[in-house]
């Protein structure tokens, strides 16, 4: 028999259907690749094998019994640390928020435990989802399972190198400029970021509330499918989440979409992008071309302004998220509080007692962000900074409904380029940024994007290819990018571990 | 030199809802600290708001009520301060677009006719309480977080009144027409109704208007404070001035506190020492739209205000300002009885007499809503009508009375068990006349002499008529034999 963690979630459902194979065997296997396999990779925060195979256990003993089970009954699941799970840790990589376990389970959470999946760890990301590297986790970075010398990409490094590692076949991240697509494209495997609204936030620990988003990895676009329709729909707990029907979109993925008029991004195009990703992006579209798609270039003029837009929004955003951990309530609590400096010693003890706590609390990109959003949303500045942000995020909006007048879907690289070395962007922030470039209009246009692999540099490191498309039109999209699938073989590759 | 006072109310009322602004957390008041939360009221990490759509339906009924503009679009903004009474360090409330701007509230005039107005008010608006801080001894402060997240309406008046006379009147009118909708309690000593007063003078020196600096008083707990709390803000500012000469110009807005049992307002360390709250768009929430349909089911659901019934018992019912107001004023339930009283008699004066001097006098001495009043408005009703067809005279009418409160009889069985029908027998009344004036030739005497003034005597042998008639003879019938009687005398 094959091993199972080669598989997908749609196979090892159909292996675990036929009785081939037991949802504990599949889940101990998976343990065990994860035990022998995490020192190099450190894809997780928090396991619990018990748990786990307990879960398993009862999944197998209903399906023998003939009893219903859920729609992904017995897989393994891999899950961001910024997801609440009841009772468990959650920690958003933070030391903020080292022993915070939520009394309750996120919506997602909750939707997962119906469909019966089985839940193998928490993974790890960039602090409060803030990074592109996995590097600002306050336990340590992720490495690319496809070189270990390299990151596996932001924020939700943990969740993609975790699939990519083989070390569940399925995960769920959070994407707010980019932190799902561009960690799946330098993973090689496939990352969907649904239209803002698509999947409730409700226990999703905030960083930028009209920006986050959570959705699917995977290694193909069948299991990506299956995931979003068990995730997706409208939650009275989050009144920003849209009551839009919900398609089957496992069951229409195989159908070509009716037309296939591709736009290509005139301004993903541009300086900074390595050549080696281009030329992977320029074959894709051959591969499109050759199923028969009309590809013509299209224009977002207002890209430009999208990083500076971000870099507004979300951190003002983040600074009124984030101002609930002072240590009085929730979060890290700073033992000694006593004046750090002359001026402090006027101060009341509060807010000593929050600011020190705040100080020991928080990684230095966080911080960064809060300081960046406080200054933007204060009075005299706002006007200049917050709102204007605004309109320019009207702007780009405006600039993906017109683009989507003539064409389907859009593609682009996902990232400028592949996977870099651990350590080699930490000093600099704003190159850091960079690597999001690309992603970020999506979330302020509230739109999904895609990555799918669609390549591998000629040192081994994996190309995303990244697919635009309207707002709650994620079944397009998806049938879309599986035209390019079906043609390729870039989702069946996987890195080497031993 | 004198000066005029500019005062301007900030009320705060909580609205009565099952279910918190944002949750679904109950909203009882009076339990045990800390236990009316819920993950979402309680900030945890993760969690989201949802609007409570009854408290936005109540606070846009007040809106309407107040005819104030109600705008079709509206959002939520988040209002940024670190400090303990709400956890997430953020207050959700409504900041450049509120859901509605502009009202109006009618005060009556004081009773003795002067004040009342109109006062204009500048926007309503929806927001979230903030939880307690009790600050105890040993520099240690508690939270309590039951009341954070209750739906809060926030209500700001222009600063048109005048004197503190007023600004009680505006806020007691407030309180009557909240109640009158139905949407809050009001209750000041609970929290559910709080006030704050916007004060400043403007001294009139040769002929030129000098500001004084503009103070915002906090800690008013009852409508008397309201009052009292103004008048010495108001004398405070000018001695200030008179001392220091700082204008409006020369100091930003001060907030002080008001200490009922000292009588006087004190500096109040504010909760931030610079107020940048960093207003932005709540991205949680969505907006609110508000269309004419909407509006008018609200607009249909009102009913009639205190200004409006105080105006239909004096126009329908002809009952003085002074009368009508007095009915309005206890509450809906008493307008409501004597509304009932008064269709049912048609006699609408002697109705707010019975009302007014005896069966408001029963309710507040037991301390009872109008609606346990044993007597109801039908009951009462029927006793009136009863001394309308002169089958009781008013004295008569008195003591049924006092005995269907006491037995909860109507008053036909207590008429019937203790003899009281009038007696209209002229027969017998001219006897009791004969008997009285053979009893009392005194009184012809002085009343012969001019000694006293006619009225007088009549007045003391009418009484002793009724005296020998058990109190039960008609009085009209006893006067007019009476005066035959003296008249026959007299000749």
């Amino acid at each position: 028999m094959t091993d199972p963690t080669r598989s997908t979630a749609v196979g090892l459902l159909a292996r675990m259907n036929a009785g081939a194979i037991s949802a504990e065997e599949v889940t101990r296997i998976y343990l065990d690749r994860i035990d022998r396999l995490e020192g190099q990779i450190k894809a997780f925060l928090h396991r619990d094998a018990d748990a786990s195979l307990a879960k398993a256990r009862d999944v197998d003993a209903r399906r023998k019994a003939g009893k219903p089970v859920g729609a992904l009954a017995g897989v393994p699941i891999a899950l961001k640390d910024v997801l609440c799970t009841k009772g468990e840790p959650t920690t958003c990589a933070s030391r903020m928020l080292q022993n915070f376990r939520p009394p309750y389970n996120a919506t997602v959470i909750e939707k997962l435990i119906a469909a019966d999946a089985i839940p193998v760890g928490k993974t790890n990301m960039d602090e409060f989802a803030m990074g592109s590297s996995t590097e600002n986790s306050a336990f340590g970075p992720t490495r690319n399972p496809w070189d270990t010398d390299r990151i596996p990409g932001g924020s939700s490094g943990g969740s993609a190198a975790a699939v990519a590692a083989d070390f569940a076949p399925i995960s769920l991240g959070s994407d707010t400029g980019g932190s799902i697509r561009q960690p799946a494209a330098l993973c090689g495997i496939v990352g969907l970021k649904p239209t803002y609204g698509r999947v409730s936030r409700y226990g999703l620990i905030a960083f930028a509330s009209s920006l986050d988003q959570i959705g699917p990895f995977s290694h193909d676009l069948a299991d990506t499918a299956l995931l979003l329709k068990i995730i997706s729909g409208k939650d009275p707990l989050d009144a920003t989440s849209v009551d839009e029907p919900v398609p089957d979109y496992p069951a229409s993925l195989d159908t070509p979409p009716d037309t296939l008029r591709i736009g290509l991004v005139r301004e993903f195009f541009g300086e900074g992008l390595d050549p080696e990703v281009e030329a992977a992006i320029r074959e894709a579209i051959r591969v499109y071309e050759a199923a028969g798609a009309t590809v013509k270039e299209v224009s977002l003029p207002h890209s430009k302004y999208g990083a500076p837009a971000y870099y507004l929004v979300a951190p003002a955003e983040c600074s009124s998220n984030l101002a609930r951990y002072d240590g009085t309530i929730y979060g890290h609590r700073a033992e000694d509080f006593s004046p750090a400096s002359p001026e402090e010693k006027d101060l009341p003890p509060l807010i000593r007692m929050m600011m020190a706590s705040r100080a020991e609390g928080f990684g230095p990109e966080v911080k960064r962000r809060i300081m960046l959003g406080t200054f933007a949303l204060s009075a005299g500045y706002a006007d200049q900074y917050y709102n204007q942000a605004l309109k320019v995020r009207r702007l780009i909006r405006n600039d993906f409904d017109a683009a989507f007048k003539d064409v389907d879907v859009l593609i682009g690289p996902t990232t400028p380029t592949a996977a870099f070395k651990l350590g080699e962007k930490t000093a600099d922030p704003l190159a850091m940024y960079l690597s999001d470039i690309y992603t970020i209009t999506t979330n302020l246009a509230g739109i999904p994007g895609l990555s799918i692999p669609c390549g591998l540099t000629k040192s081994g490191l994996p190309i995303g290819l990244q697919l635009l498309a309207p707002a709650f039109a994620e079944d397009k999209l998806l049938r879309t990018a599986r035209v390019f699938e079906k043609a390729t073989d870039w989702h069946t590759k996987r890195p080497v571990l031993v | 030199m004198s000066y005029t006072m500019i005062i301007g109310l900030e009320v705060h009322v909580q609205l009565t809802t099952e279910s918190k602004m944002f949750t679904s957390c109950g909203t009882d008041f009076g339990l045990p600290p800390n236990t009316q939360t819920d993950p979402v009221s309680l900030g945890m990490p993760g969690t989201l708001p949802v609007m409570n759509g009854r408290a936005f339906e109540l606070a846009l009924k007040t809106a309407v009520a107040l005819g104030a503009d109600i705008a079709g679009f509206t959002k939520w903004d988040r209002k940024n301060y670190y400090y303990p009474d709400l956890p997430k360090n953020y207050q959700i409330s409504q900041y450049d677009l509120p859901f509605s701007t502009g009202g109006r509230l009618e005060i009556p005039p004081q009773k003795d006719g002067s004040g009342g107005g109109r006062c204009a008010l500048t926007r309503v608006h929806l927001e979230e309480d903030t939880g307690k801080l009790t600050h105890g001894a040993g520099g240690f402060s508690e939270v309590d977080l039951n009341r954070a997240g209750i739906p809060l309406m926030e209500i700001v008046s222009e600063p048109e009144i005048r004197t503190p006379q007023d600004a009680k009147a505006c806020l007691e009118e407030l309180r009557l027409t909240l109640r009158y909708l139905g949407v809050s309690d009001c209750e000041m000593q609970e929290g559910s109704l709080r006030c704050d007063a916007n004060v400043n003078i403007h001294i009139d020196v040769d002929g030129k208007k000098v500001a004084t600096p503009i103070v915002e008083i906090k800690n008013l707990n009852s409508f008397r404070s309201v009052e009292r709390a103004i008048q010495y803000e108001a004398e405070r500012q000018f001695d200030q001035w008179k001392k220091d000469g700082k204008t409006i110009k020369d100091a930003p807005k001060q907030t002080r506190g008001w200490s009922d049992p000292e009588g006087v307002t004190k500096v109040q360390r504010e909760k931030e020492t610079a107020a940048d709250y960093r207003y932005f768009p709540e991205p949680d929430l969505v907006p609110v739209v508000v269309d004419d349909a909407w509006i008018a089911r609200v607009k249909a659901s009102i009913g009639e205000l205190p200004s409006e019934r105080r105006r239909r018992f004096s126009s329908e019912y002809g009952l003085s300002d002074y009368d009508a107001n007095v009915l309005v004023e206890q509450g809906q339930d008493v307008a409501d009885y004597y509304d009932a009283v008064a269709k049912a008699t048609g006699a609408y004066k002697l109705a707010s007499n019975w009302v007014q001097q005896d069966i408001l006098r029963i309710v507040k001495e037991r301390k009872v809503p109008i609606g346990e009043c044993p007597v109801g408005p039908a009951a009462l009703a029927d006793l009136i009508n009863r001394v309308g067809r002169s089958e009781l005279n008013t004295n008569q009418g008195r003591e049924v009375l006092g005995k269907m409160i006491e037995t909860g009889e109507p008053a036909e069985a207590i008429i019937e068990a203790g003899g009281y029908r009038m007696v209209s027998d002229k027969g017998a009344i001219a006897a009791a006349v004969e008997a009285a004036l053979a009893a009392n030739p005194k009184a012809i005497e002085d009343l012969k002499g001019g000694k006293k003034k006619p009225e007088a005597v009549k007045g003391f042998l009418r009484g002793q008529v009724m005296k020998q008639t058990g109190g039960k003879a008609d009085p009209a019938l006893v006067g007019e034999l009476l005066d035959a009687k003296l008249a026959e005398l007299a000749g």
